[in-house]
């Protein structure tokens, strides 16, 4: 009869180099594939894979380990973009600072929709966030400094600290680089605290979280506010690198975006997201040609990704691969 | 003429008349959500997707086969009800052991689909649909001019609203129904086939939307995106009245619908956002939702 080891001495048992390192192997890669890839590939797409792949991450840090959709992650990514834009071309703030003002603006945000979300669970938290982000999408609509149905058109990228010239490609690329592997590791380093542990222990059983003392409503409360300003540095950034903030940023079709490509990367997964954005986003320049059927090939990927692969391209893999390691 | 407030009364009772209709939209749709809700626990995103199919329906049988509005109200609704039992059968019944957001997120991807069929089929412009000939014209009543088709849209939906909850709340149907949601397992050691219950219940739902967007056709264009925007509010309508009382998703979307049309009238930059502010205080002051219970 085979043996069934508890599940502390599976961890322990025999940490083969490769799988106690996998992480850190893959985010070497990961770092280093992203150094050598604007030689081979538009430096432009790829500052705004990196800017999605954070926006995506954000919006994964709550979904995969707090267990909380929000559908209206665009308001914080569109409107940091905004107030981004507009600190840098009316304000005619520094990059740097003009990205700060709108990661400001969207841990505010994040703070006030969150408090009003958390106080209801599950299919209720979705619908919420979903109806403030519309109406944040209104607002947006209907204020002057926004622009309207033009949004906030050429933005000047400016001068890194008063002295790097961000009109050429490769220190503004590095600057993306930086914001992304910086947001990314915060991430990282945010699941694999002890907080990070709480809001695990929330995703997988909160009245049980909550009989052990844990006031989960401010554990809830502070990782949306962090997921919320990680997808407002990276709506802020994606604002300078293409010199433009617009509607779509703030609509809701964009709420579903980043669902999506954290859906089809892995939901949970650390590096999911930045797969599954860079996915999404190449097949909509490939597919730019076809027009409105993007859409339809959009939601036939959220149908088939829900009902066959909801683990996601990275989460298969790594199921596949540890399968291959017992075996 | 006369005044009310510093507002002609004519313009008061016109927005008034507005906040009705968009009121009679929301509870039919709010209705269906909260129907679907009970039995599957899903939140039907194509919702939206799946009243701007009935509109678009009746548009089509009027263009190809000439079929006009009162065939179309009975016709479309069991045809994208039909769709509905299909999609059931096809994809949602693999979700009902898995959490909720799964639902949400297939849904979604429907809605997308729709969506995106409607604007390659038919652009993404608006299309009229004419009144039909039995509701030209209109009354005056005095102090305001009502359009007969505005006035039978209130009554029907109104009817069919009333009509949903007398069946569910006091019908032997009904309380199959209900006694389904709360413990399916026991209804079905009963002899009841529920899967065939949900599977009917989904389609039913689907039909009200559908129903709700022939009856749009003629007010609003019909346009592939109707019903997008239009399932963001009716999401925060349900939030606001909770889904646990279908008297409750009734009684919000009328009132709500009213409250709207009033902001057009007082203050009509905030028409837009008000549903969203009023759902925002109600999660402050009663978070559970006004007919909700505490889960």
């Amino acid at each position: 009869m085979e043996q069934v080891a508890p599940l502390s001495q599976v961890v322990v048992a025999k940490p083969s180099f490769l799988r106690a390192n996998a992480e850190t192997i893959a985010f070497v890669v990961m770092a280093l594939g992203l150094a050598v890839a604007p030689f081979f590939t538009y430096p432009l797409f790829l500052m705004q894979a990196m800017c999605f792949a954070l926006f995506a991450c954000a919006f994964n840090l709550l979904i995969g380990y707090v267990g909380l959709l929000s559908f209206g992650h665009a308001l914080y990514f569109g409107w940091a973009s905004y107030l981004s834009a507009y600190a840098a071309k009316a304000w005619g703030l520094t990059p740097e600072l003009a990205i700060l003002t709108g990661t400001a603006t969207a841990a505010i945000l994040g703070l006030v929709a969150g408090s009003l979300a958390i106080r209801r669970q599950g299919i209720y938290f979705a619908m919420i966030t979903l109806a403030l982000a519309q109406m944040m999408f209104f607002f947006a609509l209907q204020a002057k400094f926004t622009g309207g149905e033009d949004g906030i058109q050429a933005v000047p990228r400016g001068y890194l600290f008063g002295l790097i010239d961000l009109r050429n490609e490769a220190a503004m690329y590095i600057v993306v680089l930086f914001v992304f592997l910086g947001g990314f590791l915060l991430i990282y380093r945010i699941i694999h605290s002890p907080f990070g542990e709480v809001l695990k222990a929330i995703r997988e059983n909160e009245p049980r979280a909550i009989s052990l003392g844990y006031k989960t409503d401010r554990y809830k409360l502070i990782a949306f506010v962090l997921s919320a300003t990680i997808a407002g540095a990276a709506g802020a950034t994606k604002a300078i690198v293409l010199q433009l903030a617009s509607l779509t940023d703030v609509n809701w079709p964009m709420s579903g975006e980043v669902v999506l490509m954290s859906l089809v990367g892995g939901l949970g997964t650390i590096f999911g997201p930045v797969v599954g954005s860079f996915v999404i986003l190449l097949m909509q320049y490939k597919l730019s040609v076809v027009g409105e059927w993007v859409l339809v090939i959009q939601g036939i990927i959220f149908v088939s990704c829900v009902l066959l692969f909801r683990r996601g391209i990275v989460g298969e893999i790594s199921a596949w691969i540890s399968s291959r390691l017992k075996a | 003429m006369f005044e009310i407030f510093g507002i002609p009364s004519g313009a008061l009772f016109g927005q008034l008349l507005i906040g009705l209709i968009n009121g009679s939209f929301y509870a039919l749709l709010s209705l269906g959500l909260a129907v679907i809700f009970g039995m599957l626990n899903i939140i039907n995103f194509s919702h939206g997707a799946q009243y701007m199919m009935g509109a678009f329906a009746a548009y089509l049988m009027l263009k190809y086969s000439g079929l006009g509005y009162w065939p179309a109200l009975i016709i479309a609704p069991l045809v994208v009800g039909a769709t509905g039992v299909l999609i059931e059968r096809l994809f949602l019944q693999w979700l009902y052991k898995l959490d909720h957001l799964y639902g949400l997120l297939l849904t979604f991807g429907l809605a997308l689909i729709i969506e995106g069929v409607a604007r390659n089929q038919l652009g993404s412009a608006g299309l009229p649909y004419v009144v039909p000939d039995a509701l030209r014209g209109g009354q005056n009543l005095g102090f305001m001019f009502l359009p007969n088709y505005r006035a039978w849209v209130i009554f029907a939906s109104l009817t069919i609203c009333i009509a949903t909850w007398f069946v569910i709340e006091r019908t032997r149907l009904g309380a199959y129904l209900r006694a389904a949601t709360e413990n399916p397992t026991l209804v079905r050691a009963f002899g009841i086939n529920v899967p065939v219950m949900i599977t009917l219940t989904y389609g039913f739902g689907v039909a009200l939307a559908a129903f709700a967007g022939v009856m749009a056709a003629p007010i609003y264009n019909v346009s592939p995106q109707m019903g997008s925007e239009l399932i963001i509010v009716v999401f925060a309508v349900v939030v606001i009245g909770g889904m646990g009382s279908i008297l409750g998703a009734i009684v919000t979307g009328f009132g709500l619908g009213i409250v709207e049309g009033l902001t057009k009238v007082f203050f009509p930059e905030a028409s837009n956002t008000v549903i969203f502010v009023i759902m925002a205080i109600v999660l402050l002051v009663r978070p559970a939702g006004l007919f909700g219970r505490r889960a």
